[in-house]
């Protein structure tokens, strides 16, 4: 059973008491502007899925504590939550770093953009 | 070849006190190159190898499997066979599958024990009546042999089934399947593979497969804990580790890796004779030929490779259950265990070809991949020979997605099975 913490209200629970939403990071194209939206965009934010063994970032509802959205890095091999941070932040610097395959080459650029000085926005 | 089982073997081996069993099938080392290669040996690669050697005559390939054959979700499902799907293509490929299941035994010259005890899905809410009443109606269009039923009727195939109208979710009825059922999942997998390796196929097992190696556009071989295996035509068949194994060769897939869990209780004398699925509570039950009440329900909510579930979801499972079947409240379960499986968004498989040339997926099996296996593997071995989606394949390929030409089955199989 997976225990959770929330870094909003600071509660603690075990996972029936959060919901889980899936991957993080995913921005819905047609947002910016629906006209230049191709299928194959509309698509992968649709259904394609990072879907890594290992680190995984994503979205937990705290259900029966503050009801906020929220994010968390986890790994899915041994299940051990690596961090939890705001619903509008990107993960530590560390654990961008730290992500493999398809979040690593998420995460590139906004390493890339963010100077060292800038680390650990987590909460 | 092998030497067939039969009865005049099995007295001929009782003679021998069991000593001369010939080995079911061999252990070889991987060639250098093969024709095709196929990744996993769980029930649909196994199969797909079986019918590529016996449909069409390639003999050079391998099977390339990183644990042992059928020690996947093929070894650890709960065996519900049906082929009662709302949408016509899922309709074909499952009925394919379970009219392959009737006589899979003799064509494998393997004891697949398969059972057609009838499967039975409870409507326990007035909407859940009328989603199945739909399903009736397209299966019966469809040419299957369904019906629905009486609550009096449940009653009497399933004594054990709670009939208080006061419950919570009394049952209004059922939608009924006479010839589905169950099967014995290693056998499947034992007999796919006994089959194919007397066919010529090497089943190369205790051999990881690290990533596919590309020459341009086209796959050159894969790269595997026992070195580098050339060849032209690789299909990946590793239900809930597909996506690592194909990002590998610059591959995504709308694919989410969830853990389903199963258990199985002490063995009891027959209660049950037939499959009962409540969709509405989360939980079916059936028994088998051991006595053990075999029991699921639905995944755990988040992405895990552990094969390792969480204990709510067990108990959400059995607490349904009991509800449903309050004669069971005092068993004691035996074992319980979990299996990766590879969800979809529309909940149907994907089979065909990719954009890398020789690079063809069958996974997104899910919950429900147990019965399609035979149908499965017929399917994507001719798409594999011909290099062009089987027609009963076609629906079920990759650009779906893309055409928002979804095969949506999330409301028929709103449980696990
Ligand atoms: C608890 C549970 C209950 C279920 N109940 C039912 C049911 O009642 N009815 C039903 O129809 N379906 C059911 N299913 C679903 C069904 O089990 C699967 O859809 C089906 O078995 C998938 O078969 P497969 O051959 O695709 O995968 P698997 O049997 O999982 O085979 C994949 C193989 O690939 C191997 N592999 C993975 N990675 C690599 C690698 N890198 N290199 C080499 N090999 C690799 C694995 O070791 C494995 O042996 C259930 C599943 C579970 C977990
Ligand atoms: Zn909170």
């Amino acid at each position: 059973m997976l225990i959770v913490h929330c870094p909003v209200c600071g509660a603690e629970g075990d996972e029936t008491d959060f919901h889980y939403g899936g991957e993080a990071h995913i921005r819905r194209p047609a947002t910016q502007d629906p006209t230049t939206v191709s299928d194959a965009a509309q698509r992968d934010y649709l259904f394609m899925r990072r879907n890594p063994k290992g680190l995984h970032f994503e979205r937990w509802r705290c259900d029966r504590g503050c009801g906020k959205w929220f994010h968390a890095v986890r790994d899915t091999v041994t299940m051990d939550f690596k961090a939890t941070y705001g619903i509008t932040e990107l993960p530590p610097r560390e654990l961008m770093e730290a992500a493999s395959g398809e979040w690593a080459a998420f995460f590139k650029d906004k390493l890339d953009a963010a100077k060292p000085s800038r680390k650990g926005k987590s909460s | 070849m092998k030497s067939r089982y039969s009865i005049f073997s099995l007295a001929r081996n009782a003679m021998n006190y069991h000593k001369d069993w010939e080995r079911a099938w061999r252990s070889p080392a991987p060639k250098s190159e093969y024709d095709a290669v196929i990744v996993g040996a769980g029930g649909h690669g196994l199969a797909t190898a079986y019918y590529l050697a016996k449909n069409h005559k390639l003999a050079n390939i391998a099977v390339v499997e990183k644990g042992w054959l059928g020690g996947g979700n093929t070894g650890r499902n709960t065996t519900i066979i049906r082929s009662n799907y709302l949408q016509d293509p899922s309709i074909a490929i499952y009925e394919l599958a379970r009219s392959l299941y009737e006589d899979l035994s003799r064509d494998l010259n393997f004891n697949v024990m398969f059972s057609p005890r009838g499967v039975m899905m409870l409507c326990q809410t007035e909407h859940e009546f009328r989603a199945f009443k739909r399903t009736a109606h397209a299966n019966r269009l469809a040419g299957l042999d369904c019906r629905m039923i009486s609550a009096e009727e449940v009653k009497k195939i399933a004594p054990i089934i709670n009939d208080d109208p006061n419950c919570r979710y009394p049952i209004l009825g059922a939608y009924y399947q006479p010839r589905g059922g169950t099967g014995r999942h290693d056998a499947v997998a034992w007999g796919y593979a006994r089959g194919a390796d007397s066919l010529g196929v090497d089943i190369i097992q205790n051999c990881e497969v690290l990533s596919i190696r590309r020459d341009g556009g086209k796959v050159a071989g894969i790269e595997t804990s026992k070195g580098f295996i050339k060849t032209k035509k690789i299909g990946v068949v590793t239900a809930g580790h597909v996506s690592t194994i194909v990002q590998t060769a610059g591959l995504r897939l709308p694919i989410e890796s969830l853990c389903l869990q199963a258990l199985v209780s002490e063995p009891i004398k027959p209660v049950l004779d037939c499959v009962v699925m409540a969709n509405t509570v989360h939980g079916y039950l059936s028994q088998s030929d051991k006595g053990e009440l075999v029991v699921g329900g639905g995944t755990d909510p988040y992405n895990n490779y552990s094969q390792r579930g969480s204990f709510p979801a067990l108990e959400h499972t059995v607490t349904a259950l009991v509800e449903t079947f309050p004669i069971i409240s005092r068993l004691r379960m035996l074992r319980m265990w979990g299996g990766i499986v590879d969800m979809t968004g529309d909940r149907s498989p994907i089979i065909g070809k990719t954009d890398v040339e020789g690079l063809y997926v069958n996974c997104g099996w899910g919950t429900g991949g147990f019965k399609s296996i035979p149908g499965s593997g017929f399917v994507f071995a001719d798409t594999i020979a011909n290099d062009r989606p089987h027609p009963i394949a076609e629906p079920f390929g990759l650009n779906r997605f893309i055409e928002g030409r979804l095969i949506d089955e999330s409301v028929a199989a709103a449980v696990a099975h």
